[in-house]
């Protein structure tokens, strides 16, 4: 019994979570006729908070709102597995970069403002994300998929490899 | 207003899975680019498999979802000069943030505050490309 809830509260090995996030794809096909992704909600938020903007945000952004159900309730579904479902205090990435203390620095920039913004930059441009070209698109057979992951790895790379060696001690 | 509902119930799930699957963590994400670890190649592949049988599997028998509706798949466009060059950026931002949409959303439910600059930024990287667009290869 302690071994089962060991399992539950600690983080899942690879293969569950690649069945787990797998499973969204049927989940929204069957139950809500969808294809999984989640960049566009981005793109709902302009369209409902600026209306008044660049042409590519004048659409009626109602008729696609159910991805914005969809991350609303991921946020609810963060907060219950954080509540209920962890056992472990260590946070997800380093507070010492992301955190309200050092949004005025250099650093904080970088990582939260700059990060953030070609986040939602690149994604639009490629026409979506992770969920939307390397799950969803790939699951397709679609060689555009294929490209925007590669152009992914080429950024991530670069970062990775070159970028955060610079910028972090 | 039912297909609202559910989708606030899978993403519930969704949100439940990125923290517990580790794909909403930074460190992740950095192992992931470092090729040190096979956890989220691991878990993209069986995504995929998972995902390329779900297709598979409609296209081939014709399924209708639950509410009877006839499934219809449909492709993004292909611009391979807009998915190489954005997707270099996405990465770009990716690998800074350690978070794609999905885990923002799922990281601010879960009490991570500073998530919100990184999506608000997110969301005027997006109005910024509206502003750029036509000025960008695609």
């Amino acid at each position: 019994m302690n071994s089962f809830l060991d399992l539950v509260r600690g983080p899942w090995p690879w293969w569950v979570g690649g069945l787990a996030i797998g499973a969204m794809v049927p989940l929204l096909l069957f139950l809500a006729n969808r294809q999984f992704g989640i960049s566009s909600t981005l793109r709902h938020l302009c369209a409902a908070c600026l209306p008044a903007g660049p042409s590519c945000f004048r659409y009626d952004w109602r008729k696609d709102a159910w991805n914005l159900y969809l991350v609303a309730g991921a946020v609810i579904g963060g907060g219950l597995a954080q509540r209920f479902l962890i056992a472990s205090p260590a946070a997800p990435m380093p507070l010492d970069l992301f955190s309200f203390d050092v949004l005025g620095t250099p650093r904080g920039i970088l990582f939260m403002v700059v990060g953030g913004f070609l986040v939602g930059f690149g994604s639009r441009w490629a026409n979506g994300c992770t969920s939307g070209h390397a799950i969803m698109g790939l699951s397709l057979r679609k060689p555009a998929s294929l490209v925007a992951v590669i152009g992914f790895f080429i950024g991530g790379l670069f970062v990775s490899w070159i970028v955060l060696p610079k910028v972090l001690p | 207003m039912k297909r609202n509902l559910t989708c606030i119930a899978i993403g519930v799930y969704f949100g439940i899975v990125l923290l517990k699957s580790e794909v909403a963590s930074w460190w992740r994400i950095q192992e992931m680019f470092h090729f040190e670890a096979v956890h989220m190649y691991g878990i993209m592949g069986i995504a995929v498999a998972l995902g390329a049988l779900t297709v598979w599997l409609v296209q081939r028998l014709g399924l209708h979802s639950v509410s009877g509706e006839r499934i219809d798949l449909r492709a993004k466009p292909p611009e391979y000069r807009a998915q190489l060059l954005g997707g270099i950026v996405f990465g770009c931002g990716w690998a800074l943030t350690g978070a794609c949409p999905g885990p923002m959303y799922a990281l601010i439910g879960a009490g991570y505050l500073p998530m919100l600059v990184v999506l608000l930024s997110a969301i005027a990287g997006t109005y910024f490309y509206g502003i750029v667009r036509e000025n960008l290869p695609h």
